[in-house]
């Protein structure tokens, strides 16, 4: 099951951190940056069924 | 072509051409590789089999080049596996690049005791060619060069044809009809039926190159190589010295002008170095597509291969599903024709060959969106799959160059058994058997002892009971028999009444999860349909009746 119920241990420092991935790069190296993170997680993740319910989540309030 | 000689098949006009249609218990129409298995298949089981062939030759250019172990599995049943393995060019490990560097490589039988390789690659003209003598070997088998089927008149009780030859039309009919005309299907049209899919919007030129060259046997495939930037390219080695190369070209790219050698010569040499020679055999640029008739029969015609279902090339899944398709549909046809079963059972002929034309086009799809991006995002995930399998071994099972061509699992088959006790392995009820190394009379590979009727495998550890003995050999003597083969243990003086064999090695109890006791039960095309930790007569019976369409469940 998809846990969204705060899980981080640390966000503000993994929010920066996120952010400071990006710093200095093109917007096309920022897509490929995110690329690689959401891939990287997913495999860490595994489990199909979580997988699934994050990238329905990750749908939501946005309208084709 | 510097390395092939295409044969030119004999017109001869046809003898019954005048005078009422002559009655065939089944047509085929189309002497490609699909259509040749089909005649092949059934003129082994007796029956006549007349065979329609619009051209006089085999395929011009390559065109499909890898077969499975599946397919020459098929065609060892067939007894013509042998001749395409000789002349074909064995491997297992294809190796993919990205932007000049390795970044995955695969090896698709990484381990012993299988009789047959996972590939091999042959020219299809000579799959073609092969077949085309095998089937002249067989009596029942009448096969008509120029003979193009122009009129399809579908009746309850047969099928007519209007048959073009270079000296006018005739009349010919079947009780059934084998389509395998190819893509374009001439009859799938005059039938008015269609094939419904996706057509995807990019092109790639395909070309057979004569080159003597160091490069191993290997599937390379680049994803935008130095030498053919932000495309994709592949080389392939077939019999004879001839490379398969493959480049693709984008949407944009004008089909005529990129077949034209000045265009691709600096494309190849671009790819294969100033020092290379080679000379090109054939080219040919194409489009690709993913579909499917939405069944498989309608009423006496039975559609199979291209005819029926499309995939793209990426995967070798267009011709060696094709063979499969005939795997599952001559026997069933043996069994109608001779009136042992219903007409019914050529339904699970649809069933079992849409469901495994879904998967071959799901992993086609699923490949084709990888190579061929079709958005912005889908191609920054694309390449973010490539940067990372570099590093990280969980983003090289992403790389999709190709889901290459497994057989269909037939689970859902409604004429498979369900288990009833636990087994371990993957030999469920629906699965191709998987070969395994034995000695006995008449062959060292299990998949000698099995196929073209319904088989028994029995593992025992001792001499049978004579009760037992009793039953299997009235099995054999059923209206649909069911012969059976025993696995014994090394040295038992087991009954020369039925045919037994001994395990080789452990390989073959360990990939069926056997111990004695333990009884398989095959399908003539050699897929398990029933299987059980003790054998009894009852049970057996009840599962070849299902398996035979008898016992609707």
């Amino acid at each position: 099951m998809l846990n969204t119920e705060p899980n981080l241990s640390a966000p503000d420092d993994f929010y920066e951190g996120l952010l400071d991935l990006h710093r200095d790069l093109s917007d096309e190296q920022s897509a490929l940056a995110n690329a690689k993170l959401i891939l990287l997680l997913a495999n860490h993740i595994g489990d199909l069924g979580v997988l699934r319910a994050a990238l329905a989540a990750a749908r939501e309030d946005i309208a084709a | 072509m510097k390395t092939y000689t295409q044969p030119v098949y004999p017109y001869a006009k046809p003898a019954d051409s005048a005078g009422s249609p002559r009655h065939w218990p089944v047509i085929v129409a189309g002497a490609g590789p699909v259509g040749l298995t089909a005649a092949i298949d059934l003129a082994l089981r007796g029956i006549d089999v007349l065979v329609l062939d619009e051209d006089d030759t085999v395929s011009v250019g390559s065109r499909a080049i890898c077969w499975s172990k599946r397919t020459l599995e098929i065609l060892d049943r067939l007894g013509c596996a042998e001749r395409l393995v000789q002349k074909g060019v064995c491997w297992n490990v294809g190796r993919v690049f990205f932007r000049g560097e390795q970044v995955y490589q695969f090896d698709l039988q990484p381990e012993p005791g299988h009789r047959r390789p996972a590939f091999i690659n042959l020219q299809q003209y000579y799959v073609e060619q092969f077949l085309v003598e095998r089937a002249s070997e067989l009596p029942g088998l009448d096969l008509r060069w120029r003979h193009r089927v122009v009129g399809v008149s579908p009746h309850d009780d047969r099928v007519a044809l209007t048959v073009s030859t270079p000296d006018g039309e005739y009349a010919v009919q079947a009780d059934w009809l084998i389509v395998a005309d190819g893509s374009k299907s001439p009859i799938r049209g005059m039938l008015g039926l269609g094939s419904e899919g996706q057509v995807f919007r990019d092109r790639f030129l395909i070309a057979d190159i004569h080159m003597t060259s160091a490069f191993p046997a290997e599937r390379w495939f680049w994803f935008d190589p130095p030498f053919h930037r932000h495309q994709s390219a592949l080389l392939h080695r077939q019999a004879d010295d001839v490379w398969r190369v493959d480049f693709q070209l984008g949407w944009e790219a004008d089909p005529e002008e990129e077949k034209k050698p000045d265009k691709i010569l600096p494309r190849l040499r671009a790819m294969l170095g100033d020092e290379a020679r080679f000379e090109i055999e054939w080219a040919s640029v194409y489009t690709f597509q993913c579909r499917r008739m939405r069944s498989f029969r309608r009423g006496r015609a039975l559609f199979a291969g291209d005819a029926a279902h499309l995939v793209s090339p990426f995967g070798a899944r267009g011709a060696n599903s094709g063979v499969q398709d005939i795997d599952n549909l001559a026997w069933k046809l043996e069994l109608v024709v001779a009136g042992l079963a219903p007409e019914r059972l050529l339904d699970s002929y649809d069933s079992e060959r849409t469901a495994a034309a879904d998967e071959n086009i799901r992993n086609s799809t699923r490949s084709t969106d990888f190579i061929t991006p079709k958005s912005t995002v889908s191609r920054t995930f694309r390449d973010a799959v490539l940067m990372l399998a570099k590093r990280h071994a969980f983003a090289r099972r992403l790389v999709n160059s190709g889901r290459l061509s497994v057989p269909a699992l037939l689970s859902q088959s409604p004429l498979n058994t369900p288990d009833s006790a636990p087994f371990a392995g993957h030999m469920a009820p629906g699965s191709p058997a998987v070969d395994a190394p034995v000695a006995g009379a008449t062959g060292e590979w299990l998949l000698d002892y099995l196929g073209n009727g319904f088989t028994l495998l029995l593992f025992v550890d001792a001499v049978p009971e004579a009760s037992l003995l009793r039953d299997l050999a009235t099995l054999g003597a059923d209206p649909i028999p069911c012969c059976s083969v025993l696995v014994g243990p090394a040295g038992a003086a087991l009954p020369a009444e039925i045919r037994s064999i001994v395990a080789a090695s452990d390989l073959l109890a360990e990939r069926y999860d056997a111990c004695p006791g333990t009884a398989y039960l095959f399908r003539p095309d050699q897929h398990v349909c029933a299987r059980w930790r003790a054998f009894d007569l009852t049970q057996t019976r009840v599962s070849l009746a299902r398996a035979t369409g008898q016992y609707v469940h």
